[in-house]
């Protein structure tokens, strides 16, 4: 584990809403090449890291710092939300759906690739003028949009608007399109939510895919745990905003205390639970890395 | 200091009528998210229900007491426009509820073209003057304050309190609140929604009428345009105080109001709208859902 | 099957009864929203006092009218509409025809024989309202509102001051030929780019608006600029306005100054006619709406397009891709206001004067509602409506006959913007997304399919 090459990292992060406290002194690294799961009980604070780390909210407190494959650095907390993508390469989807309904699918695609092909166009100039290297450009565009629609299974709907999709479809849509941007780290919110469980498989395939074609590094928040426990290479747990567990999932799946508070216990057991915590708190204190 | 004063009172009056016209923009788009472009245009019909209702009232009985005609002129222009607001909002605006939300403003702004046109029409392109029907003028600690000023920030005063009593606290108002919040839930619940917007444009439209009425009285004139002028500044008082919320409207319209007479006392006359825009504008480039509205938090 | 005949005769007895008792509803109604309006009108005495005339006749005939159109309605239309409805969903959808799937085509090819066809009809002189009231007034409008498509629109940026950057162009184009004696062909593109710079200048303050109070500042820059024009004398002549403003040529070769050597007609022989002139603006108006055309084309299929688009539909999501959305926003206010800068400085050469007079709020809605009636985003759609609703109320000018109906007092044209506004409401009412609802994709991998209106956003605007 130590050996790993951390790829974003988040140090002491708290988010502050007015007087609740939503994040509070949250830090925790994930991993180059991984996919790392961000889990814990409704209002965890889960998407709200989520939106810290994509530039969707200022955080109050803390560091992110997201390191790219050449080593370069970014703090994520000082820029603004479109520039986390287009000069960081950190890509997010999110937790309800948001794609651009009256577009194509294929063109839900050309969106992502903008800056790419807005240098092409020599900002719209050249473009407009219909010099060669645009064009040159929209063809690869295309290409590049195909090639996911491929992955994605989308290539049958590649002409249809987004907003006909069956749910899955749309998921899938989302994630392809936020891989479109060319991201080295892709952060998805609830991506298995509401998905039958055929769909589910075929995401956990797509997500599988994703990492070993492309290399890129994933962080995901979810509910469902046989997703998380079956792609994830490494779990972040937490609860009122606070981390509770970290390591990889079959070290999580035992913490007690991830078992008190997010995979449930049944009412009589709770007071069971919470003494066995407390006698680990008492034997093994610290951290549980 | 009394000039300033004087100036203050002349804004207030204004203010008044301002918001009360404001008023209807707020609770319609409060109820159903709409700008009703055409209120303005309601507001001039009510004035010119008052006016006709005064030259009837004088054709026929010669000398009416003053307080009685007033009352009377009221309250036809506020049954009259509250007709028309119903008939309007049955035949123009409901049909295209819960469709694209540009239909309905796009609608809204053919009616008030429309509705300008029918007064032009049926009543003439000329201006309508009427004799001073209040002329009392009293003078406090130097400040010369009208009857006619009196009477209108009385008005105002009176009439807002019986419409905050009636959106605080009866059931129409719980209704008005509810459908406001979440028109399917509410229908879900068994009230008639249909039936409270109705009554919202109806209530609106009473408003506005008064504002109408007031106008008619404080300027001795009205001609088919006026509704374009007030409307937008009532408009604008509305965004200004934070569409949706009444507080917020009656606080824009004398906001509008203070603006503009000071602005004319102190600067030049010329540019006194400009100037009402323009604090719109720094208003809402610093608090972009106006004074009193609720922020609008963008869910990611 | 007696049984079914029967309950359709009940069923009709119900309908009479209802329509009747509906049109009874509707004339009570009617009698009270006009009793007053209608029943009374103030009129001025010798003394210029108010006076009240009557007119019961006229209020009686808006009652009868109010309640057979309710009985007509309930009785007749509403069910054959309902029946229609059904027959054509049962249909299969028609393949379009020739003429449908070639408008554009056809469109252009009837816009360029256009003037000599009027010159044909009518004669060189009288061919002139043909080509000026109705042929240039139109394109104008069309070249405006093409404009504010890529605003409203493409992305879905709610502008209700547009009416601004068309003054900042004609008066550009106004002051710099009477002050600096510059020529059109100069004018044009530099009132475009002022007017563009305009459209960034108020652009940037209401990036972090949204919806109605994007609209209501939009509408207060609108008017300032306006209020603007009126009041600084100095510059502007207030409400007097500037005229004598130079005509164009034809790149400075022919000129249309009766005194210059150049003379367009004397160079040709042809007799004096200002018919000419006006022909010329005519192709001149179509092509710079060719031009409009053209770039809007373009644009939607670049990147810049696909962002507007995008920012109309989700600007939360373009962000998260990296799209710089105040960028992309003010790009879409200049794009749009620069169209509107070349109709502008067109209007003010056809014209010869400008004065605020012609830049009010209601020019704004106008063009705002031919957008929306066209069917947003929709350049076909979007001429349409500028035809049907500019051209419909301009033929209301013509209609000189009406006086031997309804008597020599009659004046058609005070019914034009009535009749303008009752137009809008109801082509709102029947077609909610306007002319054209659908959208075609800027890029497609198999078939070119339109999206269905109820897709596509409106943006927060």
């Amino acid at each position: 584990m130590m050996t790993k090459d951390p790829i974003l990292k988040v140090e002491h992060l708290s988010m502050r809403f007015g007087g609740l406290m939503a994040i509070n002194d949250l830090s925790f690294e994930a991993y180059r090449g991984d996919i790392t799961a961000l889990i814990g009980p409704n209002g965890a604070g889960k998407t709200t890291v989520f939106n810290c780390i994509t530039g969707f909210y200022k955080p109050t407190m803390g560091m992110i710092t997201m390191r790219q494959q050449g080593g370069k650095e970014f703090l994520l907390e000082r820029m603004s939300d479109f520039e986390v993508t287009r000069d960081a390469k950190v890509a997010r989807t999110f937790q309800n759906i948001r794609l651009f309904s009256g577009l194509t699918v294929l063109e839900n695609l050309l969106v992502a690739q903008h800056n790419k092909l807005m240098l092409a166009s020599g900002y719209t100039i050249l473009g407009l003028l219909g010099f060669p290297t645009y064009k040159k450009a929209a063809a690869q565009s295309i290409e590049q949009a195909k090639y996911w629609l491929d992955k994605a299974n989308l290539t049958d709907r590649a002409d249809d608007p987004a907003g006909d999709l069956p749910y899955g479809a749309q998921r899938r849509l989302e994630i392809a399109r936020a891989m479109c941007t060319g991201p080295e780290f892709l952060c998805l919110d609830e991506p298995a939510a509401g998905l039958n469980p055929r769909e589910s498989l075929a995401l956990n395939e797509l997500l599988r895919s994703i990492r070993k074609d492309t290399g890129t590094s994933i962080l995901l928040i979810e509910h469902d745990m046989s997703v998380v426990m079956e792609i994830s290479d490494h779990v972040v747990v937490l609860e009122y905003g606070q981390k509770i567990s970290d390591g990889n999932p079959e070290h999580v799946k035992n913490d007690p205390k991830v078992i008190a508070a997010y995979l449930g216990v049944e009412d009589d057991e709770v007071e069971e639970v919470i003494e066995e915590i407390e006698i680990i708190a008492e034997t093994a204190p610290g951290d549980t890395h | 200091m009394e000039y300033f004063v004087q100036q203050l009172v002349n804004g207030l009056t204004l203010g008044s009528i301002y918001g009360l016209i404001a008023i209807g923009y707020t609770m319609v788009y409060g109820i159903i998210g709409m700008v009703n472009f055409a209120h303005g245009d309601i507001f001039m019909l009510g004035g010119f229900a008052a006016l006709i209702v005064y030259l009837l009232l004088v054709s026929l009985f010669g000398g009416v007491p003053i307080a009685l005609a007033l009352f009377i002129m009221i309250l036809v222009a506020m049954v009259m426009t509250g007709l028309w607001n119903w008939v309007i909002e049955k035949m123009a605006y409901r049909p295209l509820r819960g469709s694209f939300r540009l239909a309905p403003l796009i609608t809204a702004i053919g009616m008030s073209i429309a509705l300008s046109n029918f007064i032009q029409v049926t009543q003439g392109p000329r201006n309508k003057p009427i004799p001073s029907m209040v002329s009392s003028v009293y003078e406090v600690f130097g400040i010369s304050i009208s009857l006619k000023q009196i009477i209108i920030v009385l008005v105002t005063a009176v009439l807002l309190t019986i419409f905050w009593y009636i959106v605080n606290h009866t059931p129409l108002g719980r209704a008005q609140r509810a459908t406001e919040q979440d028109r399917k839930m509410a229908a879900l619940l068994g009230i008639d929604v249909d039936k409270t917007i109705s009554i919202t444009f109806v209530m609106g439209a009473a408003l506005a009428a008064v504002a109408g009425t007031m106008y008619l009285m404080y300027y001795g004139v009205i001609v088919f345009t006026d509704g374009f002028t007030p409307g937008v500044k009532a408009f604008t008082a509305a965004v200004l105080g934070g569409i949706g919320s009444l507080p917020g409207a009656v606080l824009g319209g004398l906001m509008i109001g203070l603006i503009e007479s000071l602005w004319s006392a102190y600067f030049t006359i010329d540019y006194k709208d400009v100037a009402t825009f323009s604090i719109l504008a720094v208003v809402l480039i610093f608090k972009p859902s106006g004074i009193l509205g609720r922020p609008e938090v963008e869910k990611v | 099957m007696t049984n079914t005949t029967s309950t359709t005769a009940g069923a009709d007895g119900n309908l009479m009864a209802r329509a009747l008792r509906e049109a009874f509803y509707a004339a009570i109604v009617a009698l009270g929203l006009f009793i007053l309006f209608v029943g009374l009108k103030t009129d001025q005495n010798i003394l210029n006092e108010l006076i009240l005339v009557q007119r019961w006749g006229l209020l009686a005939i808006f009652v009868a009218i109010a309640a057979v159109g309710r009985f007509l309605s309930v009785a007749y239309i509403r069910p054959w509409a309902a029946a229609r409805k059904a027959t054509r969903a049962a249909a299969p959808a028609r393949e379009a025809n020739f003429f449908v799937r070639n408008f554009s085509m056809i469109a252009v090819a009837f816009l360029i024989i256009y003037p000599p066809l009027m010159v044909g009809l009518f004669g060189v002189q009288s061919s002139l309202k043909w080509v000026d009231n109705f042929g240039i007034q139109i394109l104008i409008y069309v070249m405006l509102a093409w404009g504010l498509n890529i605003v409203v629109g493409l992305a879905g940026l709610l502008d209700l001051g547009y009416v601004a950057f068309y003054a900042v162009g004609a008066y550009s184009y106004a002051l710099l030929s009477s002050y600096f004696g510059l020529s059109f062909w100069l004018l044009l593109p530099m009132a475009g780019i002022l007017a563009a710079l305009w459209g960034m200048i108020l652009g940037f303050p209401v990036l972090r608006l949204k919806g109605d109070y994007l609209a209501i500042v939009t509408l207060a820059f609108g008017e300032i600029i306006r209020l603007v024009l009126i009041n600084w004398t100095a510059v502007t002549k207030g409400t007097f306005g500037i005229s004598g403003i130079a005509k164009a040529s034809v790149f400075g070769i022919w000129s249309f100054d009766v005194s210059a050597t150049n003379n367009f007609a004397k160079v040709f022989g042809l007799p004096m006619s200002s018919a000419y002139y006006k022909i010329f603006l005519f192709y001149l108006a179509l092509a710079l709406c060719m031009l409009t055309a053209f770039v809007t084309i373009r644009l939607r299929r670049m990147p810049i397009g696909r962002a507007w688009e995008a920012l109309r539909e989700d600007e939360i999501a373009c962000r998260s891709l990296g799209i710089n959305t105040v960028t992309t926003k003010l790009t879409a206010f200049a794009t749009g206001a620069m169209f509107g800068g070349f109709a502008g400085s067109f209007f003010a050469v056809r014209q010869g004067f400008v004065s605020p007079e012609s830049f009010v709020f209601l020019e704004s809605a106008i063009i705002l509602a031919i957008v929306v009636l066209g069917g947003m985003g929709s350049l076909v759609g979007i001429a349409v409506a500028a035809t049907v609703m500019i051209g419909g109320t301009e033929l209301l000018r013509e209609m000189e006959f009406l006086k031997h109906i309804f008597g020599p007092d009659f004046t058609p044209e005070l019914y034009r913007m009535l009749i303008f506004g009752l137009a809008m409401i109801v082509v709102m009412v029947w077609k909610p997304r306007g002319f054209v609802g659908s959208r075609e994709p800027t890029a497609f991998l198999r078939e070119r399919k339109s999206v269905s209106g109820s897709f596509t956003k409106e943006g927060h605007g």
